[in-house]
């Protein structure tokens, strides 16, 4: 599947489109096929998103969305070396699937 | 040190108030990421793996205590908790806002300081010897040189837009404690067999993709012609460097491709025109300079401390370091404890450096290229009180120049540009060899990390150096052997195939192993690897 990426404006933070917005949870992206470069003119246009860019991933049978380049990955949780600073500070297992 | 007059104020506030309105434009949509990228990183502000990052300048990596707590109150106030302290003697903060970068910029000018030239295609933060003005071992404080440089080279409007960024390290020892012939110009103050001082230059060294010692192209250049000297030797790059190419845009290319003879004659027809016009600052600022970087008011005291806790005899074994006045030290906090993340501080760790920098160190305090922080003047008889309050931080870590005191850039962790993690690697093999304790028996051993070609971990210059690259999606990493930035300049070579993250570090043991069993009385390893050459580590790691 194709996702998109890319920063929020204001924030910085990495986000990922979800089919109606933007969300900062990998699990939530949606495959964009075709319409990549539509939606990500369109978002930019509209400083939704910073820097958007598409992406291969898989869905896993799990409903999980994984990318394919590690550093995808490691985008989509966190640095690996703080796990306090990711999406899943309670859970250190969270990291197992970004390596 | 140096105070910000009106007119260095003047111009750093008028920069956050441009800085302020560029943003406000961004986010209000009048400006595209196309427009606004350049005018962002000109302020230090790049967009990173997993935020925007603001990289702070140090100018020779020397600070007050004022400007360390206002580093650790930006960490606490806009970051997450944290800075990191680079190699180039800088700090960087990796989870900014947009909306709050305006502000960060105008707390960091209370406090004379900013992040201006700390991207983009200029000339960046002026490096410079961390024990400068403390060592027993220099002709001259070099920061005066050091500052003058900066002066000249802040928003330098034909230096604004080089072919590539440029980087200039000043020292004025034999001993090159700031990697001098591996940057883009390295001046070292010299006295001449007249007793003159003044500065010789090496220019076109570097790290990154392709690793370059900078030859020397001038041995003595009258210090009232140093700015000028330096203006030559950019002003031939800015011309000739190659803008078709990024990878092939250094100075250091330029002084490969074109020769050192024929850059080194170029130069000096382009500094003797430049004496005719007279681009040298009055030799009056250099003056007005020299006063700020004076000694301090040094008293004599005892030259011994008592060493009934071996803890902290440990502890000043290694991280103090002789100063120029026998009953001062220059003591190193490390920032590498065993297991940490090698630059990184808390904002409470850089404020109780700061207060213990107010305390015991005359109010000063450099960021060392290896990611460490030095008080560079404590009375030996404070060194006791210093280190129960730098342990009770987790600020005493015994390991000064050795395996534990690993450089390791951001890597993957943070850096959109890293094919490889840095970071976990630099962890496990603190842990391995503190659990091992071979770190002592194994004496000066310098391991750099960069997790990509960049070089930002100094790999190059590693007596062991390990750089991480992408093997079809997986990280790799390539070891290798001999390098040093020291004065005994030399860049180290691959061992042979690459390692998965496991193997590297087993591969690390099979090489200190090797020296262990071959090395000689007194030799470090750099020295026996010199001696016998790679064969024998090779034949350990990959068999003969």
């Amino acid at each position: 599947m194709k996702i998109l990426t890319g920063n929020d404006l204001k924030s910085g933070a990495v986000v990922w489109w979800s089919g109606e917005g933007w969300s900062i949870y990998v699990d939530d992206a949606v495959d964009v096929g075709e319409q990549a470069d539509e939606i990500m003119a369109r978002e930019e246009a509209a400083r939704r998103v910073n820097v958007p860019y598409s992406l291969d991933a898989t869905h896993e049978e799990d409903g999980k969305v994984r990318p394919a380049h590690i550093k995808d990955r490691v985008r989509a949780l966190g640095p690996t070396v703080r796990p306090d600073l990711t999406l899943k500070p309670q859970n250190p297992e969270a990291l197992d699937w970004v390596i | 040190m140096y105070k910000y007059d009106n007119y260095d104020q003047q111009m750093v506030d008028a920069r956050v108030e441009e800085f302020r309105d560029q943003a406000k434009r961004r986010l209000e949509g009048k400006l595209t990421e196309d427009q606004f990228k350049p005018l962002r990183l000109m302020n230090g502000l790049y967009l990173q793996l997993h935020a925007y990052m603001l990289r702070v300048a140090i100018p020779y990596g020397t600070l007050n205590s004022r400007q360390m707590s206002a580093l650790g109150d930006i960490a606490d106030k806009y970051d997450r908790g944290y800075g990191h302290f680079t190699t180039r003697q800088n700090i960087q903060y990796n989870w900014i806002k947009l909306e709050d970068a305006a502000d960060i910029l105008e707390d960091l000018s209370k406090v004379e300081m900013h992040a201006i030239q700390t991207s983009g295609n200029c000339i960046r933060n002026i490096s410079s010897d961390h024990f400068a003005g403390a060592t027993h071992d220099e002709l001259v404080d070099p920061r005066p040189y050091a500052e003058l440089l900066r002066q000249w080279s802040s928003f330098h409007p034909e230096f604004t837009y080089l072919p590539r960024k440029f980087k200039i390290a000043v020292i004025a020892a034999e001993k090159d404690r700031a990697a001098m012939r591996l940057h883009d110009i390295g001046i070292q103050i010299v006295k001449n067999d007249a007793g003159e001082i003044g500065a010789r230059f090496y220019v076109g060294g570097g790290m990154g993709r392709t690793p370059m010692i900078a030859p020397m192209i001038r041995d003595f250049v009258p210090l009232d012609q140093l700015v000028t000297y330096a203006e030559a030797c950019l002003r031939v790059y800015n011309r000739y460097g190659r803008r078709d190419n990024k990878y092939k845009a250094r100075i250091k290319i330029l002084v490969h491709e074109l020769g050192k003879e024929e850059y080194t004659r170029q130069v000096e027809e382009e500094f003797a025109h430049l004496l005719k016009q007279g681009v040298e600052p009055p030799r009056e600022e250099l003056e007005r300079i020299k006063p700020f970087f004076a000694d301090p008011p040094f008293e004599d005291g005892p030259k011994t401390v008592d060493r009934s806790d071996p803890d902290f005899a440990l502890w000043v074994d290694r991280n103090t370091v002789r100063h120029k006045h026998d009953s001062y030290v220059s003591a190193v906090i490390s920032l590498k404890p065993v297991g940490g993340i090698p630059g990184d501080a808390t904002g409470e760790q850089i404020r109780i450096m700061a207060r213990l920098a107010r305390q015991y160190s005359f109010d000063e305090l450099r960021v060392m290229h290896t990611q460490n922080i030095v008080l560079p003047h404590v009375k030996i008889a404070d060194l006791h009180a210093l280190w129960t309050q730098l342990d009770a931080a987790d600020l005493g870590a015994p390991n000064l120049d050795t395996i534990e005191d690993i450089i390791a850039c951001p890597g993957l962790d943070y850096c959109a540009l890293a094919n490889a993690r840095s970071i976990p690697l630099a962890q496990r093999i603190s842990e391995s060899f503190d659990q091992s304790g071979k770190t002592s028996e194994l004496g000066e051993l310098k391991l750099k990390i960069s997790g990509c070609i960049n070089a930002c971990g100094h790999h190059h210059a590693g007596h062991i150096g390990i750089l991480g690259v992408d093997k079809k999606g997986k990280e790799n990493y390539q070891l290798s052997l001999g390098g040093s930035e020291a004065e005994d300049v030399s860049l180290a070579k691959i061992t042979g195939p690459g390692f998965d993250e496991d193997g590297v570090i087993e591969a690390v043991e099979t090489v200190t192993d090797v020296y262990l069993a071959r090395r000689e009385e007194g030799e470090r390893f750099l020295d026996t690897y010199r001696r016998i050459g790679m064969t024998p580590f090779k034949e350990a790691l990959y068999g003969k």
